[in-house]
């Protein structure tokens, strides 16, 4: 296993078709918006479209190819190494101790091909991962296991393993199911993913093509302005009874919640298609995905924390989502989503698992200073509150009345905010609750922090209240307003249980 | 444990300071000079503005940051308290000490003070900074330090 090898050719396929798809496009839209505007002049040019689309082709085909055969990789001995460049070579070498774990993920070019992109993953957070992209779906699993049995390797023994030593490479056990999604509930998650993103796509598409439309947009829209067709329409509707008026807003409203709703359950279906949790002896595996299925394993002892978050309305039916804060990163976000629509009974299971336990009755969680939710009241409440009072002033009824509601409804936030927002801490953990109408709790085990910091603005500093920062790897856990008493507390408690164990001696 | 008195940083590091406030000082005063040649506004204006700054930036802050800085060093941990507004004090156990940096920079070098940098896995203080100890002091706790890890891990 240790000689140099080259990925699978079919990578070149998709490179091609991603290169082509991404220059054929635009050249169309040009050539085509040429043809349209000016056909004397496209006529002059015509005849060289052919030769030079096919030269383009040709560089691209030539390039992916001289690519291909200057990309080689090779799973040594106490490193996985890749080489790549046509001309400037860059040669990278990850040692097996610094991998975190190994990561499959598939496209959906690639996945029509059977190939898989592989991923190293050094928990370096954001920055450049070794990738190899593509080899075939057998190699990467194959890939995995080697790398994985020799990663473990790494950690129990320091030793390089002997020359010709036979690494064991047994197929990934099934391990033990946790969590699946079926389609109803990938359905009903769907209808809570609520978004209205798909009207903005479109708002941004209309500008983007507006040049391939028949009319000029803005036109159309100036001429409906200028000549009164606006409040044409805004005649007609003003024409209809009054049942008729609140039907045709109603249907509007109803048209937005449908779409909404619907680009909901096609995120959710595309993103989280047949998810599924297992439990194997090597850590959570978690399978999801329509069109990019991706494949990732998250060893137990590199989950930092728990994050567990709930909606407004999701709430109300018992539906909550749990992720882990590790080191490595997951499609751009600090957390790997691990059960993102479950009732508690599913979730608890997980936590246990991941070595962590959720708050019952006897947890003791405190609230932070009153003192700190007042002072963020009166500020927030101070420009509007003004603004009311001047008003009030120079006659403007209406508004000063808004005003001082909005106001009102401020500080009635932040006095929920007291309520709600607590902390506590257990022999174990560290654990925090924010938000009222959509509550979000962290739980950290105390061993696996790395800083206590307090800080005090003016401020607070006057009114004896401060900021309790922990340093968590991958993640960020902050109590604020905490009283000066309470977070030294907290503070004293925490640092003794990270003293006693050392970094070297934290479950790798 | 937060009661324990604060050892405070080396005497020259207020020094340093008060030269780096002259530093800063370079721009204002090359732009006062402009002022003062092409006399836009009275000649007396730019003098007054340099002397004020002169006053907060060498003499007053370097004086509060000094005395709001200090460390304390346990047998297991390093608690580093700094800020005059806004106050931070920081903990780090030794135990989840990534690596150490002893830093200079020239002006340092040349008072014989160093910065120790403390490297942790956290996202939040990352590297925890305490300027203004003696060079000598500075090496003496980054082997004390080293010596803790490399003990623990064995």
């Amino acid at each position: 296993m240790h000689e140099w090898l080259r990925v699978n050719p079919l990578s070149m396929a998709v490179q091609m078709l991603r290169t082509l798809g991404s220059a054929i496009v635009p050249a169309a839209v040009v050539i085509f918006g040429a043809g349209t505007q000016d056909s004397e002049k496209f006529a002059e040019i015509a005849p060289w479209i052919i030769p030079i689309l096919v030269l383009i082709i040709g560089f691209n085909l030539l390039g992916t190819w001289l690519g291909w055969v200057r990309l080689r990789y090779r799973v040594g001995e106490a490193d996985v190494r890749v080489e790549q460049g046509i001309l400037s070579r860059q040669a990278r070498s990850v040692p097996y101790e610094r991998i975190q774990d190994v990561s499959l993920e598939q496209k959906l070019i690639p996945r029509l091909l059977g190939l898989v992109e592989v991923k190293f993953e050094t928990g370096a957070g954001g920055k450049e991962e070794l990738k190899l992209s593509y080899v075939s779906e057998a190699e990467g699993e194959k890939l995995r296991e080697t790398v994985r049995a020799l990663v473990e390797g790494e950690m129990t023994r320091p030793a390089v393993p002997a020359e010709g030593e036979e690494v064991p490479t047994a197929p990934e056990p099934a391990g033990e199911m946790l969590f699946a999604m079926d389609t109803r509930r990938l359905f009903l998650f769907g209808l809570f993913n609520f978004s209205l993103v798909v009207f903005a796509v479109l708002i941004g598409a209309l500008q983007q093509f507006e040049f391939l439309l028949p009319f000029d947009l803005w036109d159309y829209l100036a001429d409906l302005i200028k000549d009164d067709r606006i409040s044409e329409a805004g005649d007609a509707l003003a024409g209809y009874t009054l049942v008729a008026q609140i039907a045709a807003i109603a249907y509007a409203v109803f048209a937005v919640v449908v779409v909404g709703m619907a680009s909901g359950v096609v995120r959710t279906f595309v993103q989280d298609w047949e998810f599924r949790l297992d439990r194997t002896p090597k850590g959570f595996r978690r399978r999801r995905g329509l069109l990019t299925k991706t494949d990732v394993v998250m060893p137990v002892h590199r989950v930092q924390a728990l994050v567990l978050k709930t909606g407004v309305i999701r709430r109300r039916f018992g539906w909550y989502g749990l992720s882990f804060i590790s080191l490595a990163q997951d499609a751009g976000s600090a957390n790997h989503e691990v059960a993102p629509f479950a009732k508690m009974a599913e979730i608890a299971p997980i936590v246990r698992e991941a070595g962590f336990s959720l708050p019952d009755e006897d947890t003791d969680w405190r609230r932070a200073s009153a003192d700190f939710y007042f002072d963020r009241a009166v500020l927030q409440a101070l420009v509007p509150g003004t603004a009311a009072l001047v008003l009030i002033v120079l006659g403007y009824t209406l508004v000063s009345l808004l005003l001082a509601g909005l106001a009102a409804v401020l500080m009635v936030g932040e006095y929920f905010l007291w309520r709600f927002v607590r902390h506590a801490l257990d022999p174990q953990q560290v654990m925090s609750r924010i938000g009222w109408l959509a509550p979000r709790w962290k739980i950290a085990n105390r061993v696996k922090l790395h800083s206590v910091e307090i800080a005090q603005g003016p401020l607070a500093r006057w009114r004896g209240y401060c900021t309790l920062r922990f340093g968590l790897a991958g993640g960020r856990l902050a109590f604020r307003g905490l009283r000066l008493e309470d977070a030294r507390a907290m503070r004293a408690a925490v640092l003794d249980s990270i003293a006693v164990v050392d970094f070297a001696h934290l479950p790798r | 444990m937060d009661t324990e008195p604060l050892t405070k940083l080396d005497r020259s590091y207020s020094t340093v300071m008060r030269i780096e406030g002259l530093l800063t000082l370079v721009p204002l005063l090359i732009a006062g000079l402009v002022l003062y040649a092409t006399s836009v506004i009275p000649a007396w204006v730019p003098g007054v503005v340099l002397a004020l700054a002169a006053l907060v930036l060498v003499f007053y802050l370097p004086t509060k940051r000094f005395r709001s800085r200090g460390y304390h060093m346990s047998d297991d941990r390093l608690r580093v308290v700094k800020g005059v507004m806004f106050h931070a004090d920081t903990v780090v156990p030794f135990s989840r000490v990534q690596h150490l940096d002893v830093e200079q920079n020239p002006l340092e070098r040349m008072f014989g003070i160093a910065r120790l940098i403390l490297h942790t896995a956290g996202t939040h203080n990352a590297s925890v900074t305490l300027p203004g100890l003696a060079h000598d002091n500075a090496i003496t706790m980054r082997e004390a330090i080293r010596a803790h890890v490399k003990r623990e891990s064995l």
